[in-house]
């Protein structure tokens, strides 16, 4: 095993960092694994849902950040819904990977930041994402064409999944607002 | 004359029935020549089965039943109260165990077991028909309670037998009352000040008329038995007139000698002349002999020239007082696991590395730091705290093999307490499970995690050392797989905690029964949770298990309330089911006394035979094994009777 702290204390400031910008209050999680085991994506991650919260009251920034999971997760809510903490690790995975982002720790899978900003965008114009043209501008940006998703894609497609036009919230000024204001919170 | 016996066989719904044919045994049975009735029924315990044993005793005029059924522990009373009704003695009906000894196991020999249980109750039949009628011994009851151990088990037990009406005798082995509490800053999980609470309850103790207080004394010894105990105390001499003393404190200021105070853990000093702690009960102080200049060499006065009341008396003795009582309360408490013998945390050597006791000290505001938390060595305020659970505790290979049961939530107060007082400062707590099983403890738990932001690492703890100035912990947190090495200010072990020193002398006065950890036992973990196995002692507070005050508090009530039962008639009645003497074979060889466990055998010198203290005597049978020429029997269990029933299986 290797040691988490050289010499001097466990980093308390990451754990901080990361409460503030994510609003969830990570002293809580008593490490039930309800989030874990109800993760449809935590079979595919380097670290589990659980682990990343403990790894973060641990201090293990650089561990944390560099992590598939951060990118894996869908927010599909299902932890927060089941947590017997109200710590909903959707938010803080996105928070996290806005810090990712910042701190220019790059993902280890290739591309997945492209998809991650290619969601955002969509949310941005629209104030919900749209398929088609957040895909569009992912296949772009990555120059992956994503064949193998080709089948799953005209499934979805044939269900009414993949509609051809978006179609927008009536406050689309509301959501400019929200951005501008996380973008000055980040800064700050 | 010939008997009249009555055989009654249960079925205990298919649990006797099932296996054993009852209706075959009954029948046979019914034609032994003195059966004048057998029968069986589904459940002989229900209302209607008990009707059928006194509708025949009333009918066939019996003079001796055997109920086959269960095991007599659970329905000799039943089936005993039963017969009574219709005037039998009680003590000529017996059961036969068909249950735990036929059915239970032997429920695939079918057969066998009908044949068994047909011989068990033949013998049966034969211990009923030589049983003696008896009566059940009756013995004056002392109704006065002594009550050892003045913390605060023993001032709960001692102010509700007062407040029921009952004397009791208060014994404690430091200068005054309080035990351990009494060292504590805020009790778990309302944080409520520790030291008020008790204080208040100890002065109600003190000014109580039906409690006689006697601190600074032990119990010397120890005779007799249930509703009649002889002690004899140890009033040891205080070396100050306590009539005279007013408390003024005088004597304290002007005394030239400093020790170490045991009750500050050794981070204070105490004087050769002072009370246990300021405003104590009773606030009386007393001369620490083996301290005092006064007996060393005779060098100094101070005290005496002081004391404007002249309450020094340098010429006070040891005094034995002899007091009577019905009943004892063994409220001995704990102690914490000393640090010295701990290895890897130190061996006590690191001045900075103190117990959770140690702490409360600190953090009382009557304690050495006046409530500032401070690091022992250097007096500065600790900015990295590590805080250690489980040290000692649950590991039975080097240790205890006990959970502790109270450190999981001191040390959640502890941290709480600290960050409260030094914001700045991160606690670090190592543990293993937390364990907060009580009412408010998991919520208090959570919210000082959420609040104070206490960093929980799940792991032990391999070593604690010095390294420039500094307390270096290595360990390990388990549910991210990292070893974790804190350079700590200060380091808090939640020792184990143990019985208090000298229990198991004080057990073997008291003829009860300790565990192997030392621990009193109880007669029953379930349902006899307060009494000991020794009849007339009862156990209160961490001297029987580790427990919180919450649960100390519940059990010195407890006890109180059963030993308010126990007191509350004359005469306390006994089983007659004892051992007697034939005095023309006894010669007085005197074994039997030497062999008696309950010291129920005595040699009468004027007539020199052996004989029995019926009170003392549980018919352990002890002495009529013992006796080379069978002058002992036990009652209704006669030699005569146990060979004839031997010859109904042979």
């Amino acid at each position: 095993m290797e040691t988490v702290t050289g010499k001097g204390k466990v980093s308390v400031s990451f754990l901080e960092e990361v409460m503030r910008k994510s609003g969830e209050n990570l002293n809580l999680c008593y490490q039930c694994l309800k989030c874990t085991v109800g993760c449809p994506t935590a079979p595919y991650m380097d670290i589990r849902p659980n682990n990343i919260i403990r790894m973060i009251q641990m201090g293990m920034k650089k561990e944390v950040l560099g992590s598939s999971a951060i990118w894996f997760c869908v927010y599909c809510q299902t932890c927060g819904t089941r947590c017997p903490n109200e710590i909903h690790i959707g938010v803080l995975m996105d928070a996290l990977r806005e810090m990712a982002i910042e701190e220019g720790v790059p993902a280890k899978e290739k591309n997945i930041h492209l998809f991650h900003e290619a969601f955002i965008q969509s949310v941005r114009r629209g104030g919900r994402a749209h398929e088609v043209t957040m895909l569009m501008e992912y296949m772009l940006r990555s120059k992956d064409m994503m064949k193998g998703s080709l089948i799953p894609g005209m499934k979805l497609f044939l269900k009414g999944k993949f509609p051809l036009l978006p179609s927008f919230i009536k406050e689309r000024g509301e959501i400019k607002r929200i951005f501008e204001k996380c973008q000055t919170k980040i800064k700050e | 004359m010939k008997k009249r016996l009555g055989v009654f066989i249960c079925h205990c719904g298919v649990n006797i029935a099932g296996t054993v044919d009852v209706k075959s045994v009954a029948e046979k049975i019914g034609k032994i020549e003195d059966v004048a009735h057998s029968t069986d029924y589904i459940y002989m315990c229900s209302d209607p089965g008990q009707q059928i044993i006194r509708d025949a005793i009333r009918e066939k005029s019996l003079d001796g039943v055997v109920v086959a059924c269960c095991s007599p522990s659970m329905h000799e009373n039943t089936f005993r109260k039963a017969v009574r009704s219709q005037g039998m003695n009680p003590y000529l009906c017996e059961i036969a165990n068909i249950r735990e000894q036929c059915s239970w196991v032997h429920q695939k020999e079918k057969e066998e077991a009908t044949q068994k249980a047909e011989e068990i109750i033949q013998a049966t039949l034969e211990k009923v028909r030589k049983n003696d009628p008896l009566e059940a011994i009756s013995v004056a009851i002392n109704r006065r309670v002594l009550v050892i151990g003045g913390g605060i088990a023993g001032i709960t037990a001692s102010l509700d037998l007062a407040e029921g009406g009952y004397e009791v005798i208060l014994l404690e082995r430091e200068e005054a009352l309080g035990g351990h509490m009494a060292q504590l800053s805020r009790t778990f999980p309302d944080l409520d000040p520790a030291f008020s609470g008790l204080h208040l309850k100890a002065l109600e103790v003190e000014k109580h008329p039906k409690i006689h207080l006697y601190c600074y004394s032990e119990l010397e010894e120890v005779k007799g038995y249930v509703g009649n105990f002889e002690l004899i105390l140890r009033k040891k001499a205080t070396s100050v007139n306590e009539k005279k003393c007013t408390g003024c404190g005088l004597c304290i200021e002007n005394c030239p000698v400093e020790f170490a105070s045991v009750f500050e853990r050794g981070m204070g000093m105490r004087k050769a002349i002072d009370t246990l702690y300021p405003s104590s009960v009773p606030n009386k102080p007393v001369i620490h002999r083996e301290h005092c200049r006064f007996f060393i060499d005779g060098s100094c006065h101070r005290c005496e020239e002081v004391c404007p009341e002249k309450a020094i008396d340098f010429k006070q003795e040891d005094e034995r007082i002899l007091e009577k009582v019905g009943a004892i309360v063994v409220a001995t408490g704990y102690e914490l696991y000393p640090k010295e013998k701990l290895g890897e945390y130190g061996y006590g050597e690191i001045s900075d590395v103190i117990d959770g006791i140690a702490f409360e000290r600190m953090i009382s505001p009557n304690g050495p730091t006046k409530g500032k938390i401070i690091r022992p060595s250097d007096g500065k305020v600790p900015k990295e705290m590590v805080f250690i659970q489980c040290v000692a505790s649950r590991d039975p290979d080097r240790y205890m093999p006990y959970c502790s049961r109270i450190c999981c939530m001191y040390t959640a107060k502890h941290a709480t307490i600290y960050k409260e007082q030094v914001p700045d400062g991160q606690p670090y707590i190592f543990y293993m499970d937390v364990r907060s099983d009580c009412k408010g403890y998991e919520e208090f738990l959570q919210k000082t995690i959420e609040e104070k932001g206490l960093l929980y690492l799940r792991g032990r703890v391999s070593k604690v050392f010095q390294d420039d100035g500094r307390v270096r912990v290595l360990g390990v947190d388990t549910l991210t797989g990292k070893m974790v090495e804190v350079a700590a200010d200060m380091v808090v072990l939640a020792t184990a905690m143990i019985p208090s020193d000298g229990v198991k002398d004080l057990a073997a006065k008291l003829r009860a029964t300790v565990d192997r950890h030392g621990f009193l036992t109880e007669a029953h973990i379930k349902l006899y949770p307060v009494e000991s196995s020794t009849k007339g002692i009862y156990l209160a507070g961490c001297g029987q298990s580790p427990k919180d005050i919450s649960d100390t508090v519940s059990q010195a009530s407890a006890t109180a309330s059963k030993i308010q039962a126990l007191l509350s008639t004359d005469k306390l009645l006994q089983d007659p089911l004892i051992a007697f003497v034939d005095e023309g074979i006894c010669s007085g060889c005197g074994i039997c006394v030497e062999i008696c466990p309950y010291e129920a055998r005595e040699m009468e010198p004027h007539r020199g035979i052996s004989v029995v203290h019926s009170a003392l005597c549980q018919g352990c049978g002890a002495c009529i094994a013992s006796c080379p020429n069978n002058a002992c029997e036990l009652r209704n269990a006669s030699a005569n009777q146990v060979i004839r029933m031997l010859d109904t299986f042979i």
